[in-house]
C-alpha cells in the first residue's frame, strides 16, 4: 500500500490488508483534521509534501518499527484539500499481542512527524492562512503568508 | 564554477516564487555554502540560518559535501502526522 494518498484514506482499508490469522492484536491510530490550533479556528487544511523522500521516509519508519517490534506496521498519510474530521493519518500495526502493537504504533506516529517531509497550511475562520511549524515557540501567531 | 538545483516546497517556494532554483558555487561545496548562498538572493533573507536539508532524499548536517547531480532540497519546518 502506498504511503502517500491524494484521496480519503479508508482506516479499516488499511489493517484489513495488515493482519494475518496469527495476530492477536492490531492497534490503529487515525489522525484527523481538528476544527482549532493555538486558540484560532480551522476551517479547512491542505497538506503538501516532497513526496519522494516522504515515502522514502516512511518506508524506513516503518521497517526500523517491523526490526524493532515484532508487529507489522502500515501508514497512510493524506495530502491536498482537507476538510474538517477528514482523516489525516492511519498508522496500525499488528501483532501477536497489544504491548508490541501500542509500542510500535505510538513510535511510529512520533518518527513520522519527525522526519517525514509534510507540510501544513492551515485556513482560519477570519479566511487568513498560514503555514503550520511545529517548531515555533508556544503561543506563536502563526507566520503569515 | 558548478551548478546545483535546489528544490523548494512549501513556505520556501513561496518565500523565492519558485518551485527550484539553481545556484552557482566554487566546488568544493557544502550544504553550508549553499545556505549562504540562497540567503543573499531575493527572499532569502526569510530563511533561518539553518534550515532543515535533504541531499538524494536524506537529511544532511551543514557541513555535508555537494556533488554534481545532488537532488537538493530545502526543507520547510516539517508538520505532518
Amino acid at each position: 500500500m502506498p504511503h502517500l494518498s491524494h484521496a480519503p484514506i479508508v482506516p479499516d482499508q488499511v489493517t484489513a490488508e495488515l493482519a494475518g490469522e496469527a495476530d492477536g492484536a492490531v492497534v490503529t491510530f487515525v489522525g484527523r483534521v481538528r476544527n482549532h490550533h493555538a486558540g484560532r479556528s480551522v476551517v479547512a487544511l491542505a497538506y503538501s509534501a516532497y513526496e519522494a523522500m516522504a515515502d522514502a521516509a516512511t518506508a524506513a519508519i516503518v521497517a526500523e518499527a517491523m526490526a524493532r517490534w515484532p508487529v507489522r506496521v502500515a501508514v497512510v498519510h493524506r495530502l491536498g484539500d482537507l476538510a474538517i474530521g477528514d482523516v489525516a493519518i492511519v498508522v496500525a500495526a499488528s501483532g501477536g499481542h497489544r504491548a508490541e502493537c501500542f509500542a510500535a504504533t505510538s513510535w511510529v506516529v512520533d518518527e513520522v512527524k519527525r522526519r517525514v517531509p509534510i507540510w501544513k497550511r492551515e485556513r482560519y475562520g477570519d479566511d487568513s492562512e498560514a503555514w503550520v511549524d511545529p517548531t515555533a515557540p508556544a503561543g506563536t501567531i502563526p507566520v503569515q503568508g | 564554477m558548478t551548478t546545483y538545483r535546489v528544490l523548494l516546497f512549501a513556505r520556501y517556494a513561496e518565500c523565492f516564487g519558485a518551485e527550484s532554483l539553481d545556484v552557482q558555487l566554487p566546488a568544493p561545496a557544502t550544504v553550508a555554502d549553499l545556505v549562504l548562498a540562497l540567503r543573499q538572493l531575493p527572499g532569502g533573507e526569510l530563511l533561518p540560518p539553518q534550515p532543515l536539508v535533504a541531499v538524494n532524499l536524506t537529511q544532511v548536517v551543514s557541513d555535508h559535501p555537494l556533488a554534481p547531480g545532488d537532488e537538493i532540497a530545502l526543507l520547510p519546518p516539517l508538520a505532518g502526522g
